[in-house]
């Protein structure tokens, strides 16, 4: 591929194929920081600098209220993963940057539905929530709001089930992860 | 004790002899703390110049540099030296005013979001939230700036809590959890490199700004020399290996001799110490130094593999290592003849190749024979800045530097008008010695008002323009790679730089004929003060040789 400072025309599919360059395996970091002001901005900010794309990312105090815990999820290659972990531990503010195993580590996610249901609907989501383990949190006479907490899947296997019915909003927190067993995360 | 009093204490008490500023609103009470502070302060005409000041001094003499700026568009005019610094590892702190904090986020007048906006460009910044805060910030920004990876460290203080009482006790420990550069090097990893690099039949050593960084020049000299291997420095690593020397193969990358880019090309096993495989030093990543291995040597883990994954990876102080490289070495029985055939191949090239051009058979000045007259006027011996473009490029091929911290220039970020501050600021930290900045006549016009500064300050930079009357690098760029379809890169006959020396109380000199350029180049630089020569060369001269961009090494041109 050319260099900006030459004429060759440069097509899109060019670009694209550059800006896919890095896909891989869905990774959870789990961050510790500092808590002071600004270091989620640093940390968003490295992100889109080094144009790695942000999933899911949850900010939150720990049992030390000096620190933070940033759990964050993205899509990348091996390669571009240890680069993402050299480059945040580069910032002053961050402790310990975990690359969590899936296998090795509880993950978890909070969600809100919002359904349009009207008669006999509304039993149906309710049972197909009971199935999920969810809760009804609360109902109308056309909508009920259910509180699903789980993984990423079971998330989206439940959005799957109720979107038919008419999903008016859904809500999501983003994983917060814990790594198994009695070692700190 | 007030707020601002104590800057000038932290300042004193982390080794600070002089900042380079300009005052304004938000940094009232701080420049009221100068008139008893104890602190030289050199007053520059335009903050860009106060922030690549300091870096010129930082690069001079390995010592933090300082800036101060006012808020808003103080802060927003050194953006440029921050990320300067930043993309070349100087070490510096900056410290802008800001408004007072019942204005922060209101839009008052002068603010601006001074750490949002340094933020993605700095090492780390502090944004002052309460007066006591400020003693500890300055010692960590002191030392965050000057260990590890150096880089520019901001400090954003509002100018209401500059002006709080506060009571100051010097700060002895630091609380930086987060932050512990690695210097040591892994004693397995460096024994590893010590015995791939014994066994290599074709190795390089390729080191880069990282030596000149640690003070690790003569630790180099002491490996590249404990056996015969072949040296190449990039842009800013010039310096830190002795040229000429006969282990020597020049810069490389993509202005770089052929030999030394050849030799990387055909290299076995490359050394890197101190250097980050630019894409000026790279060209095409896929067909660079296609035969090679890699050993690795940084002070920042994740420059390691970033572009070029490394065999033997070593994070660590290049000083520390390279002592620790040079013992393991040595410890080894080493057969010395077998890179005979690779210095038979090097020596064939460098035969074949020399940096050459084609001089002129008239008075004219070619550009390249400009820096040969200036190296032979100054003995070599000259601390030498330059702006960015073709200048810097013949610069840096022609002026052998044979002693690290000699040669000032902007190279990740190629800020033009980065010459003259950063002259000013060199000979500021270095008042002995002899200072030129080698200037492009596009250049020059950057930063031109702190001809004020050293004019007023008696500061005796000498500045040498080439003046081909063209924004010279992109001219030739145009030429080679737009069918010569120039656009907008003829300068024209303006300013007249004689006068204009001699408006800001500089001496202003021309020089248009080669025959004396030597002598006439000695008279100005034994005149006294600040002094502007204004060097006609040929036109459209192109610099070579040169890889295209894009192009692998072997495809080098001119």
């Amino acid at each position: 591929m050319g260099e900006p400072g030459t004429k060759e025309l440069l097509s899109l599919d060019e670009l694209e194929a550059t800006a896919n360059a890095h896909s891989g395996r869905k990774h959870i970091l789990s961050i510790l920081v500092e808590n002071k002001a600004g270091v989620l901005t640093r940390i968003a900010g490295l992100f889109a600098r080094r144009g790695y794309n942000i999933d899911t990312l949850t900010v939150g105090p720990t049992e030390d209220e000096q620190y933070s815990r940033i759990t964050l999820t993205f899509d990348g290659a091996m390669h571009s993963v240890d680069q993402v972990t050299k480059q945040l531990h580069k910032l002053i503010n961050v402790l310990k940057i975990r690359d969590l195993e899936p296998a090795d580590t509880v993950a978890r996610e909070l969600a809100l539905f919002k359904v349009a249901v009207e008669g006999a609907q509304r039993a149906e989501v309710m049972q197909i929530s009971e199935i999920f383990r969810g809760k009804v949190v609360d109902v109308t006479r056309r909508s009920i709001i259910v509180e699903i907490t789980g993984t990423t899947d079971k998330i989206e296997a439940f959005e799957r089930m109720v979107r038919p019915f008419g999903l008016i909003e859904m809500m999501r927190t983003g994983e917060i992860a814990i790594s198994r067993g009695r070692g700190e995360t | 004790m007030r707020a601002v009093d104590a800057i000038m204490e932290c300042l004193k008490a982390e080794g600070v002899e002089v900042v380079f500023g300009l005052p304004g609103g938000a940094n009232l009470p701080t420049y009221d703390a100068f008139v008893d502070g104890g602190i030289r302060h050199v007053l520059v005409r335009h903050e860009a110049g106060g922030g690549h000041a300091a870096e010129g001094y930082a690069k001079a003499t390995g010592r933090v540099g300082v800036a101060f700026a006012t808020s808003g568009p103080g802060a927003t005019n050194v953006v440029t030296p921050i990320v300067d610094a930043m993309m070349d590892s100087v070490p510096t702190v900056f410290i802008t005013g800001q408004v007072r904090t019942d204005l922060i986020g209101t839009d008052g007048f002068q603010e601006t979001d001074t750490l949002g906006i340094t933020m993605p460009v700095v090492k780390h910044s502090f944004q002052i939230r309460s007066p006591l805060e400020i003693p500890r910030a300055i010692h960590e920004a002191f030392h965050i700036a000057r260990s590890g990876r150096p880089g520019p460290v901001v400090i954003d203080i509002p100018v209401d809590l500059s002006r709080a009482d506060i009571a100051y006790a010097p700060v002895t420990d630091l609380h930086l959890p987060g932050y512990q550069p690695n210097v040591d090097g892994n004693t397995k990893q460096i024994r590893q490199a010590a015995k791939a690099m014994a066994s290599a039949r074709r190795p390089v050593i390729y080191a880069g700004g990282g030596v000149v960084n640690a003070n690790a020049s003569q630790e180099l000299v002491e490996f590249a020399t404990s056996d015969r291997f072949p040296v190449t420095c990039t842009l800013m690593g010039l310096g830190a290996f002795p040229a000429p020397h006969p282990q020597w193969l020049g810069m490389l990358g993509m202005h770089g001799t052929r030999t030394a880019n050849y030799a990387m090309d055909e290299a076995d096993l490359i050394c890197c110490i101190g250097a980050r495989f630019d894409d000026r030093i790279t060209g095409k990543l896929s067909e660079f130094a296609p035969h090679a291995k890699f050993i690795h040597i940084d002070i920042d883990p994740a420059e390691i593999s970033k572009t070029i994954p490394a065999h033997i990876p070593i994070v660590g102080d290049c000083k520390n290592v390279l002592t620790k490289l040079v013992k393991e070495y040595r410890a080894l029985e080493v057969d010395t003849s077998r890179t005979d055939e690779w210095w038979e191949k090097i020596g064939a090239w460098q035969k074949k190749y020399p940096l050459a051009y084609t001089d002129s058979t008239d008075a004219e000045i070619k550009p390249q024979f400009m820096v040969q007259a200036l190296y032979e006027a100054t003995g070599g011996d000259a601390i030498v800045t330059s702006d960015v473009g073709q200048h810097q490029m013949w610069a840096a091929q022609h002026y052998h530097f044979n002693q690290p911290r000699r040669w000032i220039n902007s190279g990740g970020l190629g800020t033009m008008g980065f010459g003259l501050p950063a002259a000013l600021g060199a000979q500021v930290g270095c008042p002995d010695a002899t200072v030129v900045c080698i200037a492009g006549d596009g250049s020059i016009q950057m930063n031109i008002q702190e001809l004020a500064t050293c004019a007023e300050d008696k500061i005796p930079v000498k500045v040498f323009i080439m003046n081909n009357g063209y924004l010279g690098m992109v001219r030739q760029w145009q030429e080679l790679f737009w069918d010569k379809r120039y656009s907008h890169v003829d300068m024209g006959s303006f300013p007249d730089f004689v006068k204009l020396a001699e408006a800001y109380g500089a001496t202003g000199m021309r020089f248009t004929d080669k025959s004396t350029l030597v002598d006439d180049m000695k008279a100005a630089l034994a005149t006294e003060g600040p002094v502007v020569v204004d060097v006609r060369v040929t036109r459209e001269e192109n610099t070579y040789p040169m890889i295209a961009p894009g192009q692998a090494a072997r495809e080098m041109v001119g």
